[in-house]
């Protein structure tokens, strides 16, 4: 059927020069867009040698920077791990009025500007906010401290596993659940015998994508840290600070830690993206046999 | 599992006593909220308070900085920041502490020295070697051949301080005659060939980009840009009529008696008047009060008219209406180019 094209059926790419120009394009773009400005990183941060990017690295406030954000990270991975879970669960094996709107509702975080997150929480949980003014009453403080970061964080990356499992339990149907309640199994154990073992690998991806944007969170996190340096200064805002001071070494140092995270990132991403693609691919041989 | 789960409770128990207090224990404790490029400056300021602090009283200081742009730190403030003191580069954003946060008192200039500004600057120009546009004065940017860089007043304090700086001169040129004062604003506009958003970026698109015979902004960083380059590559013009930028601070009353700080406060900023503090704030380029330390820097600072802004247009809250609001002279002026 393929051997003999008539000439109305030819797609764009047919013709060698087009489809060299294509991926000539493609590749200058990928090029000057996204390896060189990585590479830049890696190498401005090595611009002045091993030794002053481990003293830029080695620094107090780095390290508490590094600390903070690892912490705040820790935090919320296992937060937003109970909560997409526990939301993709009940919207995807229970009908009830309102479940569409709050599939939709989910994605505000994305939607949203961090920015825009960031002032809401100041403007609600600020000395002047209403759940804010209450707080201070009772000598508690969330914003300007570790926990206001925490609850921003949150905030911005609470779809990431909700999204990535919302589909996939969708499509894999509830018979297996069902199945095994009928057979007299508790809740308990169908999640953890039948869902949990099928929707492990979307889990997986989803903490590795939430891991990725806890730690890089700028824009709501700067409206709500305090700035104060060693103490509620996360790597990202750190590295605007040292940009600022005209800290060219330390900034890209602390970047190229950033940046590092995402390449882990992105390899973690690729390794569960393959894990995933297997276990179908067996999923379905098994199938057919 | 469950235990497991244990040991991530307990890491994260510690992970948060760990950041929730400081790692070093000191005797007291002070926060401190500045402008976003005075790291460097209040680093050095703080170890010279702290041993000074440690010599009187015999206690161990832990000062902490907090950096970012003055307005944003001042919403900070009013939100709930528990800063101790405020050291901020605009009078206004100190102002708002006590119009919206009712966190100071109205009177909070009079309570330290000069306006409570322990140090000030000016507005200066930065131009190429040899100075091959003689640029000396105003009057001379409005020169034919002359193109300048200088950040929008619209977006940012520095270049608002640049505008009301050329008012001033233009005040004190043609006195009273508003065609003219008019008619040499908008000339200087018109000169303008690139209004960048912020001072820093204006410093960038004259050092790096190379465009513009004289970078107007604050002498600070026009002498800092000029210690940088020491090769002679950029010389400082300082003109002889230019405008007071107050670098205004305060303790805030609320926050110190919540945190028990309040003598601690004033006696920080109070220390900031010190000849030895007003030495330090002098080698970073910034013109001080001490009459000692004037004259060991007189040859960095020439002697020009400062006019402050109660002079030029009466008030700052008068400036921003008149001059800088929407429809406001300074769009007034651009439009009729």
């Amino acid at each position: 059927m393929h051997s003999n094209p008539s000439p109305q059926h030819r797609r764009v790419g047919d013709s060698p020069v087009i489809k060299w120009l294509l991926i000539g394009i493609a590749i200058a773009i990928t090029v000057g867009l996204l390896i060189i400005p990585l590479l830049v990183i890696f190498l401005e941060a090595l611009g002045a040698g091993w030794g002053t990017l481990a003293d830029n690295l080695l620094d107090q406030y780095t390290l508490h920077a590094i600390g903070l954000t690892l912490f705040v990270a820790a935090l919320t991975v296992p937060l937003n791990l109970a909560f997409g879970t526990a939301l993709a669960w009940l919207v995807t094996r229970f009908r009830f009025p309102g479940r569409k709107l709050l599939i939709t509702l989910i994605d505000i975080p994305f939607a949203v500007s961090p920015v825009v997150a960031g002032l809401l929480y100041l403007l609600l949980y600020g000395r002047n906010g209403w759940v804010g003014s209450w707080l201070a009453d009772q000598d508690m403080q969330l914003m300007f401290s570790w926990p206001g970061i925490v609850m921003v964080t949150v905030f911005v990356t609470c779809p990431f596993v909700a999204r990535e499992l919302i589909p996939l339990m969708q499509q894999q149907g509830s018979e297996e659940e069902e199945a095994g309640v009928v057979l007299g199994a508790s809740g308990l154990r169908v999640f953890r015998t039948i869902t949990l073992p099928n929707i492990k690998w979307a889990l997986v991806y989803g903490v590795v994508l939430t891991n990725a944007r806890a730690v890089g969170e700028f824009g709501a996190v700067s409206v709500v840290s305090g700035n104060i340096r060693g103490q509620t200064n996360t790597l990202p805002l750190h590295v605007e600070l040292l940009y600022q001071d005209y800290n060219i070494v330390g900034a890209f140092a602390s970047a190229s830690l950033l940046a590092g995270i995402a390449v882990l990132t992105l390899v973690a991403k690729g390794l569960v993206e393959w894990r995933q693609a297997r276990a179908l691919n067996r999923l379905q041989t098994e199938e057919t046999a | 599992m469950s235990i497991k789960l244990k040991g991530l409770v307990t890491g994260l128990a510690l992970g948060a006593s760990l950041f929730a207090q400081p790692a070093v224990s000191a005797d007291q404790k002070l926060l401190n909220t500045s402008y976003d490029i005075a790291r460097e400056l209040f680093a050095a300021y703080n170890e010279q308070f702290s041993e000074y602090w440690q010599e009187k009283t015999g206690e161990t200081l832990e000062i902490s900085q907090s950096h970012a742009g003055s307005s944003k730190q001042a919403q900070a403030i009013i939100q709930g920041l528990k800063a101790d003191v405020a050291t901020f580069n605009q009078v206004t954003d100190i102002n708002i502490l006590h119009t919206r946060g009712n966190l100071i008192p109205e009177n909070w200039a009079e309570r330290l020295p000069n306006n409570s500004s322990p140090y000030y600057s000016t507005m200066a120009f930065l131009v190429r070697k040899g100075n091959p546009k003689n640029i000396e004065n105003w009057d001379d940017l409005v020169k034919e051949d002359v193109d300048l860089v200088m950040p929008n007043p619209k977006t940012s304090g520095n270049g608002r301080y640049t505008y009301l700086a050329a008012l001033g001169y233009a005040q004190d040129r043609f006195g009273d005659d508003q065609q003219k004062i008019d008619n040499f604003l908008q000339d200087f506009l018109g000169h303008v060939k690139v209004f960048d958003s912020g001072g820093r970026g204006a410093t960038t698109t004259f050092i790096e980009r190379g465009i513009g015979d004289a970078l107007l902004t604050f002498e600070s960083e026009v002498l800092n840009l000029a210690d940088r380059y020491d090769n002679g590559e950029y010389e400082v013009v300082t003109p002889k009529v230019s405008f007071l930028a107050e670098f205004p601070v305060t303790w805030i009353d609320e926050y110190v008696e919540q945190n028990n700080s309040e003598e601690l406060a004033k006696a920080y900023l109070e220390h900031l008047y010190s000849e030895d503090a007003q030495r330090l704030l002098a080698s970073f380029n910034n013109r001080v009060h001490n009459e000692t330390v004037k004259q060991e820097n007189s040859d960095r600072f020439p002697e020009v008219k400062l006019m402050p802004i109660d002079e030029i247009a009466g008030s700052w809250e008068n400036a921003t209406k008149k001059h800088f609001a929407s429809g406001g002279k300074l769009d007034q002026l651009q439009r009729r180019k």
